[in-house]
């Protein structure tokens, strides 16, 4: 362990540090508020919360990293897997959907992972075009034709939402790219911490700004100052991290607007389709944020365009 | 590895797999003779309610069953061994009698002592997870054994979800077990005046009170 930390290289070592800097920090602040707060407040409870399961997934996915390409394979496998349990409790399904739905859980999703896992670039089309297929066909062999395409499209959309989106970020890993900048891991610590640092200070402009609702039908906790103190602080702290991807500091700032965008884009989808079912939250497995689709919606969304991206502007 | 140790492992593996939230009405309550009772949709309902007891509970908490499905090889190693099951057997020819009513009603009292609690569905045998079914009188005469049984309504949601009716292979969703209050056969008079239909329909209502919009 100490072996494969020791050998991976400085700028994933630094960015890991400011990572725990900066955790260390916000839980410095979480507590100071709760110790200085005159009356109980479920606002600051809830940002302990965030803060102490922060600490925790930092730890799974630094422990990941440092596995190697299989142990975030594994670690985003097992996300889609809750994702996607999620979505399917969530919507409404019938009774003979359910072989339907066990190929898509334990045929379509470790098929995805383990192609990734053998680099062949199947992976973009086996969910795309055979689950498409393949998910209406043994739905119509299940011979229950209420709301038969409402069903198919749900389903689908959970496995590119859930699998097939999500499973562009460990695929980051593979990534050959050319100027002798390694297929490592920076790239996708890159992604995540842009996602997850907008979302966080989108919260934070939000909560301290914010006056303007952005889209009050969907989501009264998106609001236009959040939107726009977290984005562009986002794309600076992206600008800035320009040393962990093979961009100068100008193209991270674009490439890292693009993700904040796209993150937003993200968190409003999913927010909608919680309104429409008139639940809060995706799930309860992360104290204090909710299901594994209220934490990765935003790197559902950017993960795909993000290795795109790079793909046709930097891939061999 | 004994039936104990195993039991554990169940335990774990059936939270796991169902994705289960449990929740409880009244605090959890300290190991007394209880009677959960809860709807039925899935093979599954046993030992998911059973995985989510608190462990001290678990060890005396025995389902009920049937002799002829449990009773030889692997399953009866499951069904005596690690869950502990009280065997009941079941008639098939269609023949109900009260004398066998009343054989089976004596086999679980006696089989609980004073010691175990036990879960029970009370249809008698699973739904689609949209209807729960009336409730059969095995319930009202085992009160009628055990007079003052805390009794505890259950409602499982999903679990027909996730191993329905004829289905052999599970479909991961997340499930909902929920405790409600204790209640007992009179509960509300006390004068031991509750008729079995009364009672009977008292207690499917209190396992519907438990359902989420």
């Amino acid at each position: 362990m100490i072996a494969r930390i020791a050998a991976m290289d400085h700028a994933l070592l630094l960015a890991c540090g400011g990572i725990l800097v900066l955790l260390a920090i916000a839980s410095a602040v979480g507590l100071t508020l709760r110790a200085v707060q005159k009356t109980p407040s479920p606002t600051i409870d809830n940002l302990n919360q965030r803060i102490n399961a922060w600490w925790a997934m930092c730890l799974v996915f630094g422990l990941t990293l440092v596995v190697g390409p299989t142990g975030s394979l594994v670690l985003f496998g097992l996300l889609s897997f809750l994702a996607l349990r999620e979505y399917v409790t969530l919507i409404q399904t019938r009774r003979a959907d359910h072989r339907t739905l066990f190929w898509t859980f334990f045929l379509f999703t470790p098929l995805q992972y383990y192609l990734l896992s053998i680099k062949w670039t199947g992976f973009f089309i086996v969910i795309p075009v055979y689950a498409f297929l393949f998910i209406p066909a043994t739905m119509a062999l299940a011979g229950d034709t209420k709301s038969f395409l409402e069903r198919a499209a749900k389903i689908q959309w959970g496995l590119m939402i859930c699998v097939y989106c999500l499973s562009y970020a460990p695929a980051l890993l593979l990534l050959q790219i050319h100027d002798g900048y390694g297929p490592d891991a920076k790239l996708l610590l890159y992604l995540v911490i842009v996602c997850q640092l907008n979302d966080v200070l989108q919260y934070v402009f939000g909560k301290l700004f914010g006056r303007r609702k952005i889209a009050p039908t969907v989501s009264p906790n998106k609001t236009w100052e959040g939107f726009v103190g977290g984005t562009l602080s986002a794309t600076a702290i992206g600008a800035a991290l320009w040393w962990l991807t093979p961009f100068t500091p100008a193209i991270s700032a674009v490439v890292a607007l693009i993700i904040t965008l796209l993150g937003f884009a993200g968190g409003l989808v999913m927010s909608a389709i919680k309104r429409d079912r008139g639940v809060k939250d995706f799930g309860a497995i992360i104290q204090g944020h909710g299901g594994i689709l209220d934490r990765m919606d935003s790197v559902i969304f950017a993960a795909p365009v993000f290795f795109h991206i790079v793909r046709f502007f930097y891939g061999l | 590895m004994n039936g104990h140790a195993l039991s554990g492992v169940i335990a774990g593996g059936a939270r796991f797999i169902a994705g289960v939230n449990a929740t409880w009405h009244d605090p959890k309550p300290l190991p007394k003779q209880t009677v959960f009772l809860a709807n039925h949709t899935s093979h599954l309902d046993f030992v998911v309610l059973w995985a989510s007891l608190p462990r001290e509970l678990r060890a005396r908490t025995r389902p009920v069953a049937a002799q002829d499905y449990w009773d030889h090889g692997m399953k009866k190693f499951l069904a005596v061994d690690v869950f502990n099951a009280i065997l009941v057997p079941r008639h098939r020819d269609g023949v109900a009698s009260a004398e066998r009513a009343n054989d089976t009603i004596d086999r679980i009292a006696r089989e609980m002592g004073d010691a175990y609690s036990i879960i029970i569905f009370p249809e008698g045998t699973r739904g689609d997870g949209e209807e729960v079914a009336r409730f059969k009188s095995g319930l009202y005469y085992l009160c009628q054994r055990k007079p003052g049984i805390q009794l505890v309504p259950v409602y499982m949601e999903n679990l027909n979800r996730i191993l329905p009716k004829g289905e052999f292979a599970p479909v991961p969703f997340i499930s909902r077990v929920t405790f409600g209050s204790p209640t007992r056969y009179d509960a509300p008079g006390g004068s031991q005046s509750e008729s079995k239909e009364v009672f009977l329909t008292r207690m499917r209502d209190a396992v519907l009170a438990l359902r989420q919009p």
